[in-house]
């Protein structure tokens, strides 16, 4: 499947360089093996979607460039601009340096290209809503409620019914279906990303911090527009202690309302992007060996393989687990913001002055 | 590090298409699919608590099937008893007619028996005095041929004849 997949990508993009290629000869630099560069490239966002490069041939589609700047406006083109056989020129006042693209005389540049992350997150996502629309339509029609649901919906109803009985209702209470479409989606977002990121070629999206941040962030404001005021009175004048530790409590406690969605952030990006680089490193142990001796490369293959095997296992449950996770959290730290309110029996028990 | 700084192309875009995914899914997925699950789950445990019922009720009527059973079985056999006792009955009872019958029959049969034979004997004595009337006519007839002897008789007989 793989390699029919690199077949077909090798099949769309070769028009796009067959006039691209001049016989530039190729830099000898590529004689020494920089496992550290190649797997950095590999985890991080690029403005082309590169598959492999077979001697002088690069298989990658180039992508859209989208820039704004204050002085010049929206500029959109391909990134393919930019290189020029195996130069890379400047186009329309921009140049790209690495991964990033800057403005040839130094003024603020917002990047907001179709990157490969974002370009994979979107047909993604684009499966996710397929997907779901398909299982809710069967709903719909009754299939499921009053017969046996089939196919997808088999598949999806446990995930469903596991977030709603593990994650939105011990930790949401009566609330809960005002959250679930919002764990729902978080989840599955998570989800979704993780796994087509885990298929061979793709980009490393859960893995990038922007993309978590995002997550986290409306985690942050969905939490903060929960709250009420007995959780703001837990933070700000913390009862039942002493004054001196109220002082200690309190820039923590306030502390710890940001660091509640920094820690999604921070959990989500480095289990993600620590797979992917294991899995790139194992990958790239064949190659180092490769290098030092032809035999040594062959030999040590198999076993690469079979960790490689072992840890791409490994990182489907960890997509289902950081998905889970980063959900109930979540909730969490929802329910955090709203319990021990006056309607709600399962409270504090604090003493409350009517 | 390049790794930790945020993109804003990224952040751009992933908020964006959080913010569509969230809108589509929460109109066009997920109610309908909590809801077919809720409607599904209420279904279900509705259909458990009928049977239930139904179960229980099952049990009702079995139990009141065996004790009409029993019931039935109870006057089967009083109905049964009632009608040998009846049998028993009619049959004495025919047997004590029968014998009455009988005996009356036996007694008229003698009464008449008794008549027959008195009016057998009666004429038997009938016959059996003719029979010595003619005789004796016989004989007397025989005896009286002659004369004398006749006169004789005469005279015998109206000696014998009292006039009283």
């Amino acid at each position: 499947m793989v390699a029919a997949f690199s077949l077909f990508c090798l099949h769309i993009t070769s028009p796009v360089f067959a006039q691209d290629h001049t016989p530039v000869p190729h830099e000898s630099a590529e004689a020494k093996l920089d496992p550290a560069k190649i797997i950095l490239e590999h985890i991080q966002d690029a403005h082309e979607w590169h598959f492999f490069t077979l001697g002088d041939f690069h298989a990658s589609i180039p992508l859209p460039v989208i820039l704004y700047s204050p002085t010049k406006g929206f500029s959109v083109f391909l990134s393919s601009r930019f290189h020029q056989g195996h130069e890379i020129v400047p186009y329309q006042g921009y140049e790209m340096t690495g991964n990033k693209i800057v403005a040839t005389d130094g003024t603020t540049v917002y990047d907001i290209s179709i990157s490969k992350n974002v370009l994979q997150m979107m047909l993604a996502l684009l499966i996710l809503v397929l997907l779901m629309t398909s299982i809710a339509k069967k709903y719909k029609t009754g299939q499921g409620v009053t017969s046996a649901p089939k196919g997808w919906q088999n598949a999806m109803e446990p995930v469903i019914t596991f977030i709603r009985d593990e994650a939105a209702k011990p930790n949401l209470g009566p609330k809960w279906k005002k959250y679930f479409p919002y764990l729902l989606t978080v989840f599955f977002f998570i989800l979704i990303n993780c796994l087509v990121g885990l298929l061979p070629g793709s980009a490393n999206v859960t893995g990038n911090v922007a993309f978590t941040i995002v997550l986290g962030v409306i985690a942050f404001f969905i939490i903060l527009f929960s709250t009420n005021s007995h959780f703001w009175g837990h933070i700000f004048w913390p009862p039942g202690v002493p004054l001196f530790v109220k002082l200690i409590l309190i820039p923590i406690e306030f502390a710890s309302f940001f660091i509640k969605p920094a820690a999604l952030i921070i959990r989500l990006f480095a289990n993600m992007i620590a797979g992917h680089i294991i899995i790139l490193s194992f990958v790239s142990l064949i190659f180092i060996f490769g290098e030092m001796n032809f035999f040594a490369g062959w030999g040590f293959s198999p076993l690469s393989i079979a960790f490689t095997v072992f840890i791409y296992f490994i990182e489907i449950l960890v997509a289902f687990i950081q998905a889970f996770i980063f959900t109930n959290l979540a909730a969490v730290f929802i329910g955090q913001a709203f319990e021990g309110g006056h309607n709600d029996i399962d409270g504090h028990a604090d003493p409350v002055i009517l | 590090m390049e790794l930790l700084l945020p993109g804003i192309g990224i952040l751009f875009w992933t908020l964006i298409a959080f913010g569509i995914v969230y809108y589509i899914l929460k109109k066009f997925a997920w109610n309908a699919i909590i809801k077919g699950l809720d409607d599904r789950e209420t279904n279900i445990a509705d259909s458990i608590a009928t049977a239930e019922k139904v179960k229980l009720e099952m049990a009702q009527l079995k139990s009141d099937n065996e004790a009409l059973l029993v019931a039935a079985r109870e006057e089967r056999a009083i109905m049964l008893k009632q009608a040998k006792e009846t049998k028993d009955k009619m049959i004495a009872q025919a047997k004590e007619e029968a014998k009455e019958q009988a005996a009356k029959i036996v007694a008229d049969a003698q009464v008449t028996i008794q008549q027959q034979k008195m009016a057998a004997l009666t004429d038997l004595k009938n016959q059996v005095g003719n029979l010595v009337i003619e005789i004796s006519e016989k004989v007397l007839r025989k005896e009286l041929n002659d004369r004398k002897e006749q006169e004789n008789f005469i005279h015998q007989l109206a000696n014998e004849v009292k006039l009283n």
